[in-house]
């Protein structure tokens, strides 16, 4: 793992205090908001279940930049592809719970197989590993179109179609669950990272490659895992976004860039900040597109990007970035 | 500069529109286009060592900026060109001024959001720019005229980048790539030359963007110069080999030439299989020949091994 042994001297980790201030300050804006519009509450609601699939998105991109300084472009169509997985077995009779988990199943040995395969042999080189991604993207994007067809596909809707009502304010079941869910699976994944033993051994493999194999952590199988479990939030993301948008193979292309401008808000290489940075995203631009006139449709990505440039110039480690130091 | 080569590949380029039928002629006009695209963006990538993955977007603004002086204007599609080169070179300096605190995987990111964003412009500002139709120039020229005026510009770009990279500049290029401490003790100014390369680069991707609109009958449309653009120029610099202008022909007609031979291949016809096809050689190239093309051919060359192989156990 030499190759892989960068020299990184980490400084300082956490949010620092006026991060957390202005965080503070954006939650207290939203609640005062919510309390006095209820179109504003709509907003907000339907944003923040957006914004949590661009976070699990983000936070797939995440696993893999910590772990090996890359960044994979395929990532979102290798969500698309498991989403239509969950679509054919629904097809063939599979109720729609066990074709979900049975498709996070088949997401995480994709996932690790990818990366034993095809990134493995030229992890050394970002450049290659960069281009592979773009070449799987096109590859499975043409798998899918050529196997399902480009058109519209349907699914079994996960959560049904039922409104709740609190006040004026009308919220969707469909949100409320895709909100739960993205949650949910971030929660599990923290979980394995901070309390089990394999977590501890991933987290060893990404931060120091050559300490870690030297005190037995096979440090390949830990990325390839990574690999595996991004994958599986990809396909939790895939799922969500499902009966939003209907099943087609372009389907996760603009919620990759999206995600893309998550992560780079919330540092490339925090796992809170991913999901901190989608949450944030997808509130900012229902909001925005809600009162900004100029703001319309099309200008929604232009606008996210917009924001990642900005963090990237103004703040380039991210709100939750930690701060590097590297020897030349 | 070895003269053979180029006098053979100019022969071949001389003789090729009298073999070809019209749409033969196109595609070989789609090759010289991909062609200085990919020049442009190695002299970015392989020779300066700053990633991109914006160069559709450059392409974008030479493609509008013709059809908007011919359709408008009724400027002489030639007289075009030299604007287009222009206007793309001074947004290559805008856009490199930020990218000179970045790098990497950040620089990636930022070019490919500058990527996603340009072609939503269209979109907004639909009065002047035509929305998701896009515009159109009336003036259109034929398959042969295309193919010289392609070639010819090719030719001409072709010249210009091999000034520019045995020179001076080509010299401080190299020297940012190889070690930026370095350059900069030896009195490379980074931010010049850093800028400079992304001008350059953009001023050569606005010139095939200006081509790619009179190839596609005069339209300029946002779906034309999408993100797909960019990552195939980009997949055809890594083909071609970072760092060498030889192998960037190679590169240039892989992806021009690919997505129209793929139908014929037997089991895959339909109009998807030529994805599948694409992004399976593009995967396979990159595990074989990691340095491209150009990478391949140097292995015939006797010299030195200066071998940077990986460590065995790092694979």
């Amino acid at each position: 793992m030499i190759g892989l042994a960068k020299r990184k001297t980490a400084v300082s980790t956490g949010v620092s205090i006026p991060v957390l201030v202005i965080l503070l300050a954006a939650a207290v804006f939203l609640v005062i908001g919510s309390l006095v519009s209820s179109i504003f509450a709509q907003q907000t609601v339907a944003g923040l279940a957006q914004g949590a699939i661009f976070g699990s998105l983000a936070l797939a991109l995440v696993l893999i930049y910590r772990a090996t300084e890359v960044i994979n472009f395929a990532q979102g169509e290798l969500a698309m592809a498991t989403t239509y997985v969950a679509y054919q077995l629904t097809l063939w009779h599979v109720t729609y719970w066990l074709a979900f988990f049975l498709t996070l199943l088949i997401a995480f040995v994709l996932g690790v197989v990818i990366q034993v395969v095809v990134i493995r042999p030229v992890q050394h080189s970002v450049i290659a590993v960069v281009i592979i991604t773009v070449g799987l993207f096109i590859l499975i994007d043409g798998l899918v179109a050529w196997k399902w067809g480009a058109d519209l596909k349907f699914m079994p809707a996960p959560f049904g179609n039922q409104v709740y009502h609190a006040g004026s304010v009308a919220f969707s079941r469909q949100d409320l669950g895709t909100l739960l869910v993205t949650i949910a699976s971030v929660i599990v994944l923290w979980l394995l990272f901070q309390f089990t033993k394999l977590g501890l051994a991933m987290r060893a493999a990404a931060l120091r490659p050559a300490a870690a194999s030297l005190v037995g952590v096979r440090v390949n199988w830990m990325l390839a895992l990574g690999w595996g479990l991004a994958a599986v939030l990809g396909a939790v993301a895939g799922l969500m976004t499902e009966p939003t948008q209907f099943l087609q193979p372009t389907m996760m292309q603009a919620i990759l860039l999206y995600a893309f401008a998550a992560a780079v808000l919330g540092g490339l290489e925090s796992p809170a900040g991913a999901v901190i940075g989608g949450l944030s995203l997808g509130v900012f631009l229902n909001l925005i597109g809600q009162y900004v006139g100029f703001a319309s449709a099309e200008l929604r990505l232009p606008i996210a990007f917009a924001l990642l440039l900005l963090v990237l110039l103004l703040k380039p480690n991210g709100l939750f970035g930690r701060r590097q130091v590297r020897r030349v | 500069m070895k003269l053979v080569p180029i006098a053979v590949v100019a022969a071949v380029l001389a003789v090729l529109p009298f073999l070809l039928s019209g749409y033969h002629q196109g595609l070989a006009t789609r090759v010289a286009i991909y062609f200085i695209a990919i020049l442009g963006l190695n002299i970015l990538t392989g020779y300066t060592g700053q990633i991109s993955i914006g160069h559709g977007a450059f392409m974008a603004i030479g493609g509008y900026t013709t059809v908007l002086l011919s359709a408008n204007h009724h400027w002489n599609l030639i007289a075009t060109l030299p604007v287009s080169l222009g206007i793309s070179f001074v947004c290559g300096l805008l856009v490199g001024v930020p990218a000179l605190r970045l790098s990497g995987v950040y620089l990636a990111l930022a070019t490919f959001a500058f990527a996603v964003s340009v072609p939503q412009l269209p979109l907004k500002f639909s009065k002047f720019l035509g929305g998701s139709n896009g515009i159109h120039t009336a003036q259109t020229k034929s398959h042969l005229w295309l193919y010289i005026v392609g070639w010819s510009c090719a030719a001409i770009a072709f010249a210009g980048a091999w000034l520019i990279l045995r020179g001076r500049i080509g010299r401080a290029f190299r020297a940012v790539r190889d070690s930026e401490l370095a350059a900069v003790s030896s009195g490379v100014s980074l931010p010049i030359y850093k800028t400079l390369a992304f001008g350059i680069s953009a001023a050569f991707a606005g010139v095939a963007g200006s081509l790619l609109v009179l190839v596609t009958n005069g339209f300029a449309q946002p779906n034309e110069f999408g993100v797909l653009l960019s990552l195939q120029i980009l997949i055809g610099a890594a083909v071609a080999g970072l760092g060498s202008l030889w192998g960037v022909l190679v590169g240039a007609v892989f992806i021009g030439l690919l997505p129209s031979v793929a139908p014929d291949v037997p089991l895959i016809g339909s109009s998807h299989g030529q994805d599948v096809v694409f992004g399976l050689i593009v995967v396979l190239i990159m595990l074989l020949l990691p340095n491209g093309f150009a990478g391949f051919l140097r292995r015939f060359e006797p010299r030195v091994k200066t071998a940077i192989k990986a460590d065995p156990k790092s694979s």
